[in-house]
């Protein structure tokens, strides 16, 4: 592949980019959501159905003094928001959006990407130490228990991704799902895999939304137990950072799922693939995840961590012996 | 419920959970003394909204009073109105007009239905889902707009008087009842019961969670659905029937597993029996006057009197000193609220903090008739 320096700013330019609108208008769709799904009509005022929202959002933000209240770390209190977005953007580099569409094609990308998203866990314990709040420290501490344990099932299912592709490579995984629906991992007919790839599927589901702490699994931040968590000293755009964060975490959570699991940029049918392939699936399971936050109450953090302790890990563990167990048969 | 570590006591730290606080809704603090998540010792503070409203009754006319009622369960402000209304008419000696009797408990129950489904609401958003505060607020809405018609106010009513009622209801209210409970009918099991009451994760979050005994419902004086889900069989308007709740063939919802779940459901099927008594109530309307002759001013004669109504929260009651002045003497007012939450400390003490919440959540609290 060449290195041209245009190639590296170009791409530099789009995923910013990229990134940038889905953080600022995927909250914009989530208050659209909630609100169709709440029977009213969101924000209607600022531009055409308020599409202008997040313009006028991120203004205010921005406006607003950030303050450093007393007593706190100065220091890891401002990294905080900072290494909850850097993550979220570095992982879009790794990410093939189709077969020529992508920054770096890298062989262990799949690594560097779980690699990213443990940083993320880090931001949230930061910002709640740092704060000095109470409630912002309980929260810290059950990010981190609520992480690591959803971290377990999740990488246990990537490996038996990566057993059947025989790469590491996000793009060569996408690559060896291609040619219809049959042929992704999560209806895989090759070997019969289809027998336990779609439980592999729904376990990296669950683990992804518990990863990006979205409801019904928002431990961090439940409001009524611990008013905001982390976020409760943060104001301004401390606290937009941490937002535009934990969409950027959905966008990358829903571009890993539809890469490993739903054949990437392939077309169902064997239809004509490309990135707009890529993008239905990905804006589908986003909205799933909006969906099930409007849905749900929340779940308690003991049942939330039995939920990945007893049923998950286990499942998880099952599946990677009986993928296992087909590669070798077949 | 298994506890799955014992909490360690040797290290515990103070976190004050309001007064200003999403849970607690309104100036309610609870200091609780906590190990990790588990709740060591918890502390309700009151006092933070008292307004000296039973030291008021005295300073002003018994019809001065009326409206302050109001302000105290203001989720449930018509049965506080009630409640003042009975106690005076029982110390001054007025009969009430049987049309204004049916009235009284047609708009009490409307208000009842109207706070049940805040509750819910509430409790709901205390678990973390936002979505059914607006179903609520949907059916709650129609139930406040026909209020609003008849008594003037929305929230804090002031719609009874000594000897009746203020305004008589019309047709045009009539029809809108009718038509809100069916409305209410139609999405009861399918927006209430099926997406909610349903919910795995909500049943997980309140069943075999914040364990009252009967013992304790006794010794602390729990009255309303916190005793009816504990099994006690006990409520103003069947045992010592009051006002025309006797004419109604209506049932007490009573559940015998002293968890929040059986609060939540006993709540839930008394909004199904509230629409009961509404119908009969709209069936069996007679005519008449809606108010009786009564003095302008009204001076009963000396005596202690007491009388109890049934709140959304429990058993109200008013006891009232009267001198034979213009003004009460003394009034004394046992609020529902106040004796559910002193049940708060000793159940949740052992527990983890998002069980108390929700715990808290399941007790229906107003604070501003804990502080009167």
């Amino acid at each position: 592949m060449e290195t041209s320096i245009w190639r590296a700013l170009l791409y530099l330019v789009g995923i910013m980019a990229f990134a940038g609108v889905n953080a600022a208008w995927l909250g914009w769709c989530e208050r659209k959501g909630a609100a169709r799904i709440q029977r009213r009509t969101g924000p209607m005022e600022a531009g055409y159905q308020g599409l202008l929202q997040p313009l006028c959002d991120g203004a205010k933000l921005l406006s607003k003094q950030l303050l450093v209240p007393q007593g706190v770390d100065g220091i890891l209190f401002r990294v905080a928001p900072v290494l909850a977005m850097i993550p979220a953007i570095t992982s879009m580099v790794v990410i093939p959006f189709s077969e020529n569409v992508g920054a770096r094609n890298m062989e262990l990308s799949v690594l560097l990407l779980f690699a990213l998203a443990s940083i993320g866990m880090i931001a949230i314990l930061l910002g709640g130490w740092a704060s000095g709040n109470k409630y912002a420290i309980i929260s810290g501490a059950r990010s981190v228990s609520q992480n690591l344990a959803y971290e377990i099932p999740m990488l246990v299912t990537v490996i038996t991704v990566v057993m059947i592709s025989g790469s590491m490579n996000l793009r060569d995984i996408a690559l060896d799902q291609q040619g219809g629906f049959w042929h992704w991992n999560i209806f895989r007919l090759e070997n019969g895999h289809f027998v336990t790839m779609w439980i592999s599927f729904l376990i990296f589901f669950i683990c992804s939304v518990a990863e990006t702490n979205r409801a019904p699994f928002d431990m961090a931040e439940a409001e009524s137990e611990l008013v905001a968590g982390f976020m409760t000293e943060y104001g301004s755009m401390g606290f937009g950072l941490f937002m535009m964060g934990e969409y950027l975490n959905i966008v990358v959570g829903a571009c890993l799922t539809a890469t490993l699991f739903l054949g990437g940029w392939d077309g169902p049918f064997g239809m004509t693939s490309g990135i707009w392939w890529f993008l239905i699936k990905i804006y589908i399971l986003i909205f799933t995840f909006i969906w099930i936050r409007w849905t749900f109450p929340r779940v308690q953090i003991y049942r939330l961590l039995n939920l990945s302790w007893k049923i998950l890990i286990p499942f998880s563990m099952a599946n990677l012996l009986i993928t296992a167990a087909l590669i070798k048969v077949f | 419920m298994t506890v799955p570590v014992a909490p360690r006591h040797d290290e515990t730290f103070v976190l004050n959970v309001g007064p200003q606080h999403p849970a607690t809704h309104g100036v309610l603090r609870v200091k609780m003394t906590m190990d990790g998540e588990y709740i060591v010792k918890a502390e309700p503070v009151l006092g933070y909204i008292h307004r000296m409203h039973e030291k008021l009754a005295e300073a002003g006319s018994y019809a001065q009073f009326m409206p302050n009622t109001a302000r105290m369960d203001y989720l449930h402000a018509l049965a506080f109105n009630h409640g003042w209304a009975l106690a005076v008419e029982k110390a001054a000696g007025i009969e009430v007009p049987e049309r204004a009797e049916y009235i009284r408990v047609i708009t009490v129950e409307l208000n009842r239905i109207a706070s049940h489904l805040l509750w819910w609401a509430a409790f709901l958003l205390d678990l973390g889902g936002f979505t059914p505060l607006l179903y609520a607020f949907d059916d709650r809405e129609q139930i406040i707009d026909l209020l609003e018609r008849i008594t003037g106010s929305r929230l804090t009513y002031c719609y009874m008087r000594f000897g009746g009622v203020y305004n008589d209801i019309d047709d045009e209210f009539i029809t809108g009842t009718r038509a809100f409970i069916k409305r209410l009918r139609s999405r009861w099991q399918r927006m209430y019961h099926d997406l909610v009451t349903g919910n795995i994760i909500l049943i997980k979050r309140i069943k075999d969670i914040g364990f009252i005994s009967q013992e304790q419902c006794r010794r602390y004086g729990a009255t309303g659905p916190v005793a009816r889900g504990s099994g006690i069989n006990y409520d103003v308007r069947k045992n010592e029937a009051y006002s025309v709740y006797s004419e109604f063939d209506f049932d007490i919802p009573v559940y015998n597993e002293c968890d929040s779940m059986a609060r939540y459901m006993v709540r839930m099927d008394e909004v199904e029996q509230s629409l009961r008594i509404i119908e009969q109530a709209l069936d069996k309307l007679p005519e008449g006057p809606v108010m009786a002759k009564v003095p302008k001013v009204l001076k009963p004669e000396a005596g202690y009197y007491y009388s109890a109504v049934e709140t959304a929260r429990g058993a109200l009651g008013h006891r009232l000193v009267c001198t034979g002045d213009k003004n009460p003497y003394k009034l004394k007012l046992r609020s529902p609220t106040f004796c559910n939450l002193s049940l708060f400390g000793e159940v949740a003490e052992g527990m983890l903090l998002a069980d108390a919440l929700a715990f808290m959540g399941s007790l229906d609290l107003v604070i501003p008739e804990i502080d009167r």
